[in-house]
């Protein structure tokens, strides 16, 4: 067997999490949470620091040279966004809070300009809250019907339903491009084509993918694609949509304010270019800063690199967990990334995440924000252990008798 | 290992595994629902009220075993009590689940639940589970209509 331990310096990626090395009720801390957040490696942390430090002032209306310094460092972040996820201009490229933001922007430009009484937006049953509710409320709003994929028992969407779905009606799909309940990796390429082929443009919550996988949303011929900084080792607080350039020209700003406008008059306000429309007011401009930063480093390791190492991850997870007594693996989908979501008969996922939490293991417990997925399967939580490129397989065994334990304590 | 008997007691465990009053009850006069939204712990609590006294209880749901054998062990005590003094065990567990409340120093009216209960204090993200029960047994008695949620009373 290779082992993409040989090309993977697992012990000098590890080095660059300070929170790695810390404990917690005396125990290392083995973080298996990073579906919630991923820790930051130092260099985002300085950088940060060093904008404070070094560099801080409001950008894009300074004469002076700190602002420019400032409006210079954030512009560039900028730009490593639109690298990294291939777009074709910067100024595809928003600003945002995170994902939920993004999604909200779009469901609310697109939704008032586009949907009507009577239409249809397309999401689908494995979606987190985000990618649910700013569509429920435009459907309230608008008088518009909400269409929901189906997902299997492996927890994969049903593909032939979203063919079914997709009409004259449709006038939007909103989907992940990985599950944060399931771990399925989803056919985004293939769902945007077919909503193309209608003329529906399509929306990706890349929350989950923007950190595992390498993303290239020209390669995609997504819409609009919107992710957070903080799944990614950047800061919280900071995301971007990527929106194609036709789109983001046509639709209306979302909010008003500052720095989204060219001039303003009481009779009448024009707004400003891409990408600044759509960004008003003072952004995050150290978590803009910081974002950049993250980008840098995950590129310096790979991000094939990064999703052949955590796959080794998932299938010694799947195996390992899967293979103790009672254990039931909810999400197992042919392509998945990342993501272990399971139950263990007769005792409750809050129970586990506390008793491993004493042993120093941080997981997630509950419905993780998806509880139309959990109701699907049927069960009330689930606990979710979720990988980063900074995991390790011994991590993973302490989770397996973190499990044991569990059950010695409960079963 | 000991941390955690501190927190999963005998008491709780077995409580979990063997709910008392965990059923459907025909006679209730009263039927209230309580949330924890933040982990989709769910308790159907029914009572039946003879005048201000609670002549029987019972409960279903869904729950972690903090939540459920809190259930069990709150339907328990306060059957046969009346409504003044379930209210007063409400507030007493509720002084207990926040750390307020030394059962081993201060007068209360919880018997071995305090004692079962008494670390619960110690694991914040625990304190809701523990509570849950206790909060809808507070909404029956006041007969709201509403479900309770936990995310309501605290903040």
């Amino acid at each position: 067997m290779t082992d993409n331990l040989e090309t993977f310096d697992i012990g000098r990626v590890r080095a660059d999490f300070p929170i790695l090395r810390r404990e917690v009720y005396g125990r290392p801390l083995i973080y298996l949470d990073n579906a919630a957040t991923s820790q930051k490696p130092q260099s985002v942390i300085e950088r940060i620091e060093r904008y404070y430090r070094e560099e801080n002032a409001n950008i894009h209306r300074g004469v002076h040279y700190l602002s420019q310094l400032a409006t210079r460092e954030y512009e560039s972040a900028r730009v490593k966004i639109k690298r990294f996820i291939n777009a074709g201009d910067a100024h595809e490229i928003i600003f945002t809070r995170g994902t939920t933001e993004g999604i909200n922007l779009v469901a609310f430009s697109y939704g008032r300009k586009h949907v009507r009484e009577g239409d249809e937006v397309i999401i689908s049953a494995m979606e987190h809250h985000s990618n649910i509710v700013p569509w429920q409320m435009l459907c309230e709003y608008t008088g518009a019907k909400l269409r929901v994929i189906p997902i299997n028992d492996d927890g994969e969407l049903i593909m032939d339903e979203y063919a079914r779905m997709l009409g004259p009606r449709t006038k939007i799909v909103a989907v992940n491009h990985i599950s944060n309940a399931l771990g399925t990796v989803n056919p985004v390429k293939r769902i945007v084509e077919m909503a193309h082929s209608q003329d529906v443009p399509v929306l990706i919550d890349g929350a989950q993918a923007a950190p595992h996988l390498a993303v290239d949303v020209r390669d995609l011929d997504c819409d609009f694609y919107v992710f957070s900084g903080h799944k990614m080792c950047g800061p919280t607080g900071v995301g971007a949509l990527y929106g194609k350039t036709e789109w983001l020209n046509t639709l209306p700003p979302w909010q008003g304010g500052g720095d989204m406008i060219a001039s303003v008059d009481f009779d009448k306000t024009t707004y400003n270019a891409l990408p600044y429309k759509f960004e008003a007011g003072t952004p995050n401009i150290a978590g803009g800063i910081g974002l950049g930063a993250a980008i840098d480093y995950l590129t310096g390791i790979g991000l094939d690199r990064i999703a052949a190492y955590e796959h080794e991850l998932l299938d010694y997870a799947t195996e390992t967990i899967g293979a103790i007594n009672g254990v039931r693996i909810i999400g197992t989908a042919r392509e998945k990334a990342s993501v272990l979501s399971f139950t263990l008969a007769g005792i409750h996922p809050h129970d586990i995440g506390t008793i491993l939490d004493q042993e120093g293991i941080a997981v997630r417990a509950g419905h993780h924000c998806a509880q139309p997925v959990m109701k699907r399967f049927k069960v009330p939580a689930t606990v979710r252990a979720s990988f980063a490129f900074y995991n390790t397989k011994a991590e993973i065994d302490a989770l397996a008798e973190g499990i044991h334990r569990v059950v010695e304590v409960l079963g | 290992m000991d941390n955690l008997k501190e927190l999963y007691t005998e008491v709780i465990t077995f409580h979990n595994k063997k709910p008392r009053n965990f059923r459907r009850l025909e006679s209730a006069t009263r039927e209230q629902e309580g949330y924890n939204p933040l982990c989709g712990d769910q308790i159907t609590l029914y009572l039946e009220m003879d005048g201000e006294t609670i002549r029987d209880i019972a409960f279903q749901g869904d729950g972690c075993s903090i939540s459920r054998a809190a259930a069990s062990m709150m339907t328990s005590a306060v059957k046969g009590r009346n409504r003044a003094e379930a209210e007063e065990m409400f507030s007493e567990f509720h002084r207990l689940a926040k750390g307020e409340l030394d059962p081993d120093t201060q007068p209360h009216h919880l018997g071995h639940v305090a004692t079962a209960f008494s670390n619960v204090h110690k694991y914040p993200a625990r304190v809701k589970c523990a509570s849950l029960a206790w909060h809808t047994l507070h909404a029956a008695l006041e007969g709201s209509d509403e479900a309770v949620s936990t995310e309501r009373e605290e903040r």
